[in-house]
């Protein structure tokens, strides 16, 4: 019994192998069709192919939704390419559709002339009714005729294909989402080597079940391959990257990888508490898997005790991590603050997603950027980063734990739905690369009178670290306001204006110790584009579209957000206008605005979906010719 | 030998720190502090190795008059930071002091998983009955009907009972004290300070300006011999001078009774704080005055792997099964491709 497929000689001469430069491809079907399974596969395929990859993923918030209804559609959107590409595309090439409803909800982002491939098997009338069709759509002229539509009894095929082995009607059909995949592969000319090895592994204790899902696959690839509904297939030659050795990484794996990284080089523990919640949960799972590198996850009763937790840990001296997405931050609030009144380091991830309340828990938005300014009591500044893609966690979230650990202040890192779960090659950078975190424990008395917590370096503000069980440096920290430099409680009117402000210039100094902002295209102009977190990909393919048609336009993209690169003010005043595109009611607008008196326009978008470029290009086009 | 660790000869005043006490006078704390001090440095551990971490409210002032390290944090969060404390520094003895608002209003959902996970540390809970450092509120400890200034009409909550929670969230340890009663607190808190895994202890604390007498029951020299009774591990349960003590009767309940005439010592109940199913800790947590005297001393005190422990070890098996991490190794996991 033969597992592999067995790749035809030639290809039959009626085929035309069309040479394509980027290609979208997205599948999608109902929540348990397995969509995310084969868009990841699809993924990895594509990028150790040497294609430039960028992913949507976009799933319902339940797990299992009513089958086919409308919301239950998961969908996984794949760009891939052969240059290098920054979104995952606005419009669909490709559209795999596994029922009425995800043809429903789907159809509208298909480009005119794109490939429709869609299980007709599934297209039965309860399924028709439950997708809200009058009829069938399939017999809908009117609809599918701006599509090249390839009907496919994929249930059926792939039964066939997996008869003999002894599977249920239900196991067997569970392996319909192989059999699209192995015919996506035919049309786009990937390798399924890689597949079928991650099946052989994947399901080594059931090989029956393993063997379904290789027929599947096989039988996917060679329908495309001989019938005479597909005539034309398609190349996507590798892009042109930068020499060196990749990997795909997600948001979430980089910023775990990232922080696993910190603490090795550092050499110190990992402390990691959270609360699971969406779309953070996946940092708690990667961490828990990296116990030997002295790695320790606590997965607290809540987001409260999470907090409170890596407030603890920071206080015992080690590298003290939570992550939450915005209701968690708004637990957390209380105990940032004691974070920062303790003057101890640490990050909290908040990976944002469409609110407020509960919200959209698995569609992403960047409308937490004012919760991580201000969302505490008091005056109570802390450090904000945030990354741009998935790859840019790896770096940053070191980054952040440089500005923690130098200046002894919580630091928030903010991430996305859309950064966290997408993933795009990584050039893996060697070890030797990277730069340890240099950390000092006081072991003796910083002053005549003995051990003053307080008592900052001249140049950071910062204070003393001491690690809890050195003798000689016992001392109490706490919520209340402290003298300077002893840290006794202190209720005395100038010494709390005298903290406050000193809290706020400790944080404002970090500006002297960033990188300063810079821009992408012309350094004076009529127009800059400001961005900030995950919309860096819409955004700079759109302004690089328009610089290649000439117009006067650059692109800052902001990855430190608090406080802004001390030329920003400089930068801003450069260009006529300014466009911050958020997906958001305008936050950085609003910080930019009051920080620097600039006009900023806003392009704003709160749908629980990424920028198109053309949203992008259309905005910018507007307001130049405005 | 010559690796012998040096004697460490310490004294009640090494704990105490240069900072003003400013609980009201005759507080109940005074005392708590003053055993405190007097119990830690018969450890023999380093002064550096103690942590006390706490709260909000008056008992929760605590860690700031030790001169040991110490974090005075927010309302109720105690438990979780010292969690983190002890996972991260398993070498030092870790303290949580708290108060009734502080464990178990705002708190309860962290003293209640701090004591299901059996981190080792020791929970010193001061059960005044009342919101003292907010002037005057009831608390979840007040009995019903108590008029406060938040309850002029007396509150309408049932109080939580504390050794009820501790042992209902499986506790390892649980003791009760009085703020006066010197001796026996010294000794419930020597007990806790020995103990490996959460020490529950509440301790019976006057706050004597908003609430004064509420235990004058147990406190009374007249009265107390017969409103409360000491435990004992393997001893019956007498009291009242042992005229009286408590038997079980054939429904599984405690009853009083006198001693002498057709009632011998034989035939009370016997304490037992190793027994693991925690029924019989619990019928004593539920002996309340009127009713019963009320117990003093260690209810429970049996052995579990602790949370701590557990986690490290998990740690230290993997880097001996998988040696330590290979950061090399880790970034170029999954499928990698090369560009030339």
């Amino acid at each position: 019994m033969s597992s592999t497929i067995d790749a035809p000689a030639q290809q039959p001469s009626e085929k035309r192998l069309e040479t394509v430069e980027t290609v979208v491809v997205r599948f999608c079907g109902d929540s348990g069709d397995g969509m995310q399974l084969v868009g990841t596969q699809m993924t990895n395929v594509s990028a150790a192919y040497g294609n430039d990859v960028k992913t949507l993923p976009d799933f319902p918030a339940e797990i299992r939704a009513p089958q086919g209804t409308l919301a239950g559609v998961s969908g996984y959107q794949l760009c891939f390419s052969n240059h290098d590409i920054f979104t995952p595309g606005d419009a669909v090439d490709t559209l795999v559709s596994m029922n009425p409803a995800a043809l429903k909800t789907n159809i509208g982002d298909l480009k005119r002339g794109g490939t429709l491939i869609v299980n007709e098997d599934a297209f039965d009338k309860s399924n028709i009714i439950k997708a809200g069709y009058e009829g069938n759509p399939l017999d809908d002229a009117t609809l599918l005729q701006p599509y090249r539509l390839h009907k496919v009894p994929m249930t059926r095929l792939t039964r066939d294909a997996v008869a003999g082995l002894g599977l249920s009607p239900r196991e067997a059909d569970r392996c319909q989402n192989f059999f699209a995949l192995g015919l996506v592969y035919w049309l786009y000319e990937r390798d399924s080597k890689p597949t079928e090895n991650w099946l052989k592994e994947k399901f080594a204790k059931k090989p029956e079940i393993m063997e379904a899902n290789l027929r599947a696959l096989r039988a996917g690839y060679n329908y495309g391959f001989s019938t005479e509904s597909f005539t034309v297939h398609y190349h996507v030659a590798p892009a042109v990257l930068a020499p060196g050795k990749y990997r795909k990484l997600t948001g979430n794996e980089a910023v775990a990888m990232g922080l696993a990284t910190a603490a090795k080089l550092a050499n110190r523990r990992l402390f990691f508490a959270g609360y699971p919640i969406t779309p953070a949960s996946d940092i708690l799972h990667d961490l828990s898997e990296l116990k030997n590198f002295n790695v320790c996850t606590f997965q607290a009763e809540d987001e409260i005790a999470a907090m409170s937790a890596a407030c603890g840990a920071a206080f015992a001296g080690e590298l003290a991590v939570t992550a939450s997405s915005g209701p968690g931050i708004c637990l957390k609030g209380e105990a940032m603050g004691l974070g920062l009144m303790t003057e101890l380091p640490m990050i909290i991830i908040d990976v944002q997603r469409g609110g407020p309340s509960t919200g959209l828990p698995t569609k992403t938005e960047q409308a937490d950027l004012l919760l991580a300014m201000f969302g505490r009591n008091g005056e109570s500044p802390l450090p904000i980063l945030a990354a741009q893609s998935p790859a840019d966690c790896f770096g940053l979230i070191q980054e952040a734990f440089r500005i923690a650990t130098e200046f002894m202040v919580p630091v928030i890192f903010l991430s996305d739905g859309y950064i966290a779960n997408g993933a795009e090659p990584w050039r893996i950078p060697d070890v030797s690369e990277l730069t340890p975190l240099t950390i000092e424990h006081p072991t003796g008395a910083n002053s005549e009178k003995g051990y003053m917590p307080y008592k900052r370096n001249p140049e950071t503000l910062a204070r003393p670290w001491a690690k809890i069980g050195t003798p000689g440096l016992e001392h109490r920290i706490g919520g209340l306001e402290k003298w300077d430099t002893s840290g006794h409680v202190a209720y005395d009117a100038e010494n709390h204006q005298h903290m406050v402000r000193t809290r706020a210039k400790k944080v404002a100094s970090i500006a002297n110790f960033i990188p300063e902002q810079t821009v992408e295209g012309p350094e004076t102009g009529e127009l800059l584009v400001v961005s900030w977190g995950g919309t860096y990909g819409a955004v700079r393919t759109a302004t690089r579209e328009l610089q290649a048609q000439g117009k006067s336009v650059a692109h800052a993209h902001l990855r430190y957000m608090n406080p802004f690169p001390k030329n920003l003010g400089d930068l801003l005043r450069n260009y006529k206008k300014v466009l911050v595109p958020e997906l958001n009611m305008g936050q950085l607008r609003l910080l930019l605005r009051s920080e620097f008196l600039v006009d900023a326009y806003g392009l704003n978008k709160i749908k629980g979906k990424p920028f198109l470029v053309s949203e992008v290009t259309d905005a910018i086009t507007r307001l130049l010719d405005a | 030998m010559s690796t012998e660790l040096p004697v460490v000869s310490l004294q009640p005043k090494d704990f105490a720190s240069d900072q003003e006490i400013r609980w009201c006078p005759r507080c109940g704390d005074y005392s708590i502090l003053a055993q405190m001090k007097k119990v830690l440095p018969t450890l023999g551990i380093p002064k550096e190795k103690f942590v006390f971490v706490s709260g909000i409210g008056c008992s929760s002032r605590f860690p700031y008059y030790m001169n040991t390290y110490g974090f005075h944090s927010i309302h109720g969060r105690a438990p979780a930071i010292a969690t983190a404390v002890k996972m991260c520094r398993p070498d030092m003895q870790v303290w949580v002091i708290t108060g009734d608002g502080d464990a178990l209003s705002i708190g309860g959902n962290h003293l209640m998983h701090a004591i299901r996970r059996n981190v080792d540390m020791k929970i010193i809970l001061f059960n005044n009955q009342i919101y003292g450092l907010t002037k005057g509120q009831y608390s979840p400890t007040s009995p019903t009907g108590k008029k406060t200034k938040s309850t002029p009409y007396g509150a309408v909550d049932h109080p939580l009972n504390p050794l009820s929670v501790a042992l209902g969230t499986e506790a390892t340890f649980v003791a009760r004290s009085v703020d006066v009663d010197i001796k026996h607190l010294t000794m419930v808190l020597e007990r806790a300070a020995h103990h490996k895994g959460t020490a529950f202890v509440e301790v019976y604390q006057d706050c004597n300006v908003f609430n004064t007498g509420a235990f004058s029951f147990a406190t009374n020299k007249e009265t107390k011999e017969d409103n409360v009774i000491y435990l004992e591990h393997g001893k019956p349960l007498v009291f009242a001078g042992g005229k009286r003590g408590i038997r079980v009767t054939e429904g599984s309940r405690p009853e009083v009774v006198e001693l002498g005439g057709n009632v011998q010592i034989d035939d009370l109940l016997m304490h037992d704080e190793k027994v693991v199913q925690p029924s019989h800790a619990f019928m004593l947590a539920r002996m309340r005055y009127p009713e019963f005297p009320e117990p003093m001393g260690i209810f429970r005190c049996i052995e579990k792997p602790t949370y701590d422990e557990v986690a490290n070890k998990q740690i230290s098996d993997a880097i001996a099964k998988q040696g330590p991490g290979d950061l090399n190794a880790l970034l170029n996991s999954g499928d990698t491709w090369t560009v030339a």
